[in-house]
């Protein structure tokens, strides 16, 4: 089983970033995903620096992939687009059909089928493969029964990537709730997002956390953890993806390394986790339930 | 310069009373869906089944109206024939396109039905022209549904690279996620507009009358609470008051309605080809409301656009069936954002 780190979803200052990925290359980590996948406005990295760090990551041996915008609007947002599907030097993960659209006129025939692809059947996900996609990396709704019923039905298999680690990014809008948080217009943002790391709780009137807020992206407060549930990965997927958070995201990927090298159960590991999350875990989604649900078998 | 093609009113059908209430107020066009989790307002006490919905079509054929069937959720592997099915039979009662979300559906519709016309669903979340013209290379599809998130100039230049033409939503209830890349239900409550054709279903809703006023609980999880007096939503969960930062308030949205009509003329002139209304889970009493007023705004829009110009009785019809009594502009404006 392969250890990927998804892309970052947050807005973290320049230095910061790139002191993370340092880290990052020398950490347990196999595949490393990077780019802007949220917000156009956010610029402490372009592109140009996102693929400097590619190469840096590369060189120290990790597969690295480019990561696509989710929510395409402008003109602008399509010129990325274009560069980042029209370069040859590294993987690409397509996060709506814009981009497979473009993949696919270039004839890159490498390329990983992002989770806003919404693929829930294996009809549709054939088409991604004829089209070129070599990895898919399942939408965090969909059940581990149910990613199991779309991989039976392939006619060929394809190296699947399940999110096992991370607050649940639920959703994608042209607002930006941060902004509106702050009575900000969008287009004058003051990049707010840059003060707070993990995004912004947001609470019922209990005061029970039950989203986050980070900018045009809204998560889930709790954080989606399937350590405890790595027995029912093996052979439903290959890669296993932990999404950047603000603190202890070496420690998280230690963690799932040790479990899956078999030094650690895997309620061991959960129980080990608890001190690195922001909020209390949940796996409903995993196991056909809410996905606020944390679901322990009976 | 050759006036621009009448804009096409495309309205909610929820029930057969419905599509006749819309068609007899001069919807040029009504969608639909059948009765289960193959469109995204899969509702107990709406939709078609089979028998109504061929009298629903020989109704609309026979005034020379057009009805579009929804099929607008995503198949799951398990569950894929019952879709299949479900597209045979849109083909086999003769309706006048399917709207659809699903790439591999798609492809089955295309390859088997050759004839059937495809729309592509607000569901399938294309917002730029390159996913747009994806849909029309690969699957012939002749429409395409904007989800509620570009401004009118995005608009204006997705129009100006594609041959698809373009719907896009004038009124009714406003999803503030872009469509199809919303799983706020499924977190909170295991369904999903996507896969279940449900968001915040009626089964997980619970109404408390609690000392600190009425509660409204999506699987358990408060959406919001309402003071004596004070005017109650339903608890779709995006539009609740939430805590931030010790701060209470709508923190995602308003309860309240998209209203485009002052946006009419623009939206006309800019190519738009359909207009559609929300609304197949409200009654045949607000169909008829806002179909008429809709009618009624086009056509004098048609008539003469440099004269055109909201009626005040407009606005307060649709005023008073919008959620919320209060309406927006939405993301066609800039400043929504």
């Amino acid at each position: 089983m392969k250890l990927a780190l998804g892309p970052l979803l947050y807005y973290w200052p320049r230095q910061e970033t790139l002191a993370f990925y340092n880290r990052i290359a020398t950490s347990p980590v196999d595949t490393v995903y990077l780019g802007e996948t949220v917000c156009s406005r956010r610029h402490e990295l372009r592109l140009d620096d996102w693929i400097g760090l590619a190469c840096d990551l590369a060189a120290a041996g990790k597969e690295v992939v480019l990561a696509t915008q989710s929510l395409i609007e402008s003109e602008s947002d399509l010129k990325t687009l274009r560069q980042i599907t029209g370069q040859g030097d590294f993987r690409v993960e397509a996060n709506d059909m814009g981009a497979v659209r473009l993949l696919e006129a270039n004839q890159v025939a490498d390329w990983v089928a992002g989770p806003t692809l919404n693929v829930f059947n294996p009809q549709t996900l054939e088409l991604l493969m004829a089209a070129g996609a070599r990895r898919w990396v399942a939408a965090p709704e969909i059940s581990g029964a149910d990613l199991a019923a779309v991989r039976a039905g392939l006619a060929a298999p394809i190296e699947t990537e399940v999110y096992a680690y991370g607050r649940l990014p639920l959703a994608f809008s042209a607002r930006c709730f941060t902004a509106r948080h702050f009575n900000l217009q969008k287009d004058a943002c003051e990049f707010r997002c840059l003060s707070v790391e993990d995004g912004i709780v947001l609470r019922t009137r209990e005061g029970e956390p039950f989203l986050t807020l980070n900018g045009i992206q809204t998560q889930s407060a709790r954080v989606h953890n399937l350590l405890a549930d790595l027995p029912g990965l093996a052979g439903r997927a290959e890669v296993l993806r932990v999404s950047p958070q603000g603190a202890h995201t070496l420690d998280i990927l230690t963690l799932f390394r040790a479990a899956l090298d078999a030094k650690l159960t895997p309620v061991a590991a959960l129980e080990a986790s608890r001190d690195y999350m922001p909020e209390a875990p949940c796996n409903g989604f995993w196991h056909g339930r809410p996905g606020v649900e944390q679901y322990v078998a009976a | 310069m050759a006036p621009a093609p009448r804009i096409e009113l495309v309205c909610p059908a929820g029930s057969l009373p419905a599509l006749k209430t819309a068609i007899d107020h001069g919807a040029d066009t009504v969608y639909l869906g059948f009765k289960d989790a193959t469109n995204a307002r899969n509702f107990t006490g709406l939709n078609f089944d089979p028998p109504r919905l061929r009298e629903g079509i020989a109704y609309a054929h026979a005034r020379g109206r057009k009805v579009l069937l929804a099929l607008n959720t995503f198949p799951q592997a398990a569950n894929w024939a019952d879709w299949t099915a479900a597209v045979d039979r849109a083909a086999e009662f003769g309706v006048d396109a399917v709207i659809m979300a699903d790439a591999g559906l798609m492809a089955y519709a295309a390859k088997r039905h050759p004839k059937l016309r495809l729309h592509l669903s607000v569901q399938g979340s294309a917002t730029s022209y390159e996913a747009i013209n994806y849909y029309h290379e690969r699957f012939g599809v002749r429409r395409a549904v904007l989800p509620r998130v570009l401004s009118l100039a995005q608009v204006e230049n997705v129009i100006s690279r594609t041959p698809v033409e373009i719907e896009v939503f004038g009124f009714g209830g406003l999803c503030v996620m872009v469509e199809g890349r919303c799983a706020l239900s499924a977190y909170a409550t295991g369904e999903s507009p996507n896969c279940q054709g449900a968001c915040s279903p009626g089964e997980w809703v619970r109404w408390e009358e609690t000392p600190q006023g009425m509660e409204t609980r999506l699987n358990g999880i408060l959406i919001d609470r309402f003071t004596p007096g004070e005017r109650t939503g339903y608890p779709t969960l995006c539009k609740g008051r939430f805590e931030v930062n010790g701060e209470t308030y709508y923190a995602i949205e308003e309860p309240t309605s998209l209203n485009t009509l002052e946006l009419l003329p623009e939206i006309a002139r800019i190519g738009v080809r359909a207009l559609k209304i929300e609304g197949r889970q409200r009654s045949p009493a607000y169909v008829a409301q806002v179909t008429k007023v809709w009618r009624a705004a086009i056509d004098s829009l048609q008539a003469g656009p440099e004269r055109f110009k909201v009626a005040p009785a407009w606005m307060a019809e649709l005023n008073k069936v919008s959620e919320g009594q209060s309406h927006t502009l939405g993301a066609y404006h800039r400043p929504w954002k």
